[in-house]
């Protein structure tokens, strides 16, 4: 496994762990990740007009959250738990973030000639979410390359060390 | 009870994008370079379709809930969408990446309207 430049993309779940137990994970966070998504929204209901803020803040912070789990399981097996990656990754994530609200509230946005709006959201929500999966992966993994130095043991968090 | 169908959708969902991303990295075949993110996309693409027929069914609260919120809504990504379109970025991929989101956004777009219109426009 190279760990500093993975060419190919990562495959969906470990084919270590048993296909069933695999569904199940995904199925169990794919509950909760829709769970939180609709908490979401209740706590902050969208209008029904101008930018859908609430997908918005949830589908960014989604690409967040899954720059940080890439890092630790996929790119440098610091987390190596079989489900793991089902069911944070493809569950809880993938539950939480979603594409057809965001197609569906861009559409709508379009239908009711709110094409400002539309234009905005639409290039907001790509730029940060890929700002923030970009910046999410690339701080876990200046993060544990410092703290993969060999004098440190696994875990070790030296906090006066420079950086 | 709004927000039960709303898990079972969800648990429904997630599962069947995993075995979607299975099936179609087979179709790719084995040992091909996994370039474009064809599974991601074929669900996001399907999700989006699906939620365009509800939207244009007008469907009621509890169905909503289950099929709009619960399943579509697992069923598509953002995250797994925007770390794959990452990876192409950093492995010297930018136009595959640049593809990937032009290509998703102009395809989750036309899925929507074509399924509102199948199932009656976004005025039904």
């Amino acid at each position: 496994m190279s760990e500093q430049e993975p060419r190919e993309l990562p495959e969906p779940g470990p084919p270590s762990a048993p296909q069933g137990r695999v569904l199940a994970a995904v199925a169990a966070g794919g509950a909760l990740g829709a769970l939180a998504r609709y908490g979401a929204l209740v706590l902050w209901p969208a209008p029904g007009h101008g930018f859908p803020w609430t997908v918005f803040v949830v589908n960014v912070t989604g690409c967040a959250l899954i720059g940080v789990l890439m890092v630790l399981t996929v790119e440098r097996g610091r987390v190596t738990h079989p489900l793991v990656r089902p069911f944070l990754g493809v569950g809880v994530l993938g539950g939480y973030t979603t594409f057809s609200t965001y197609a569906a509230d861009v559409s709508g946005l379009l239908v009711r000639q709110e094409i400002a709006v539309a234009t905005a959201y639409t290039v907001a929500t790509a730029v940060a979410a890929l700002g923030s999966v970009w910046a999410a992966a690339v701080a876990t993994r200046v993060w544990l390359d410092r703290d993969a130095r060999p004098t440190g043991g696994p875990g070790a968090r030296d906090a006066g060390r420079t950086a | 009870m709004t927000w039960l169908l709303v898990a079972i959708g969800g648990a429904v969902g997630a599962p069947l994008r995993y075995l979607t991303d299975r099936a179609v990295q087979k179709y790719q075949g084995p040992g091909v370079p996994y370039v474009f993110p064809w599974g991601t996309f074929t669900a996001n693409i399907a999700g989006s379709l699906l939620l365009g027929v509800l939207t244009g069914a007008a469907v009621s609260s509890p169905v909503h809930a289950l099929l709009a919120t619960g399943l579509c809504g697992a069923l598509t990504t953002y995250s797994t969408f925007s770390y794959e379109t990452l990876r192409l970025a950093e492995t010297g991929r930018a136009f595959l990446a640049a593809a990937n989101m032009l290509a998703s956004l102009l395809a989750g777009l036309g899925a929507v309207f074509l399924g509102a219109e199948l199932a009656g426009g976004f005025g039904g």
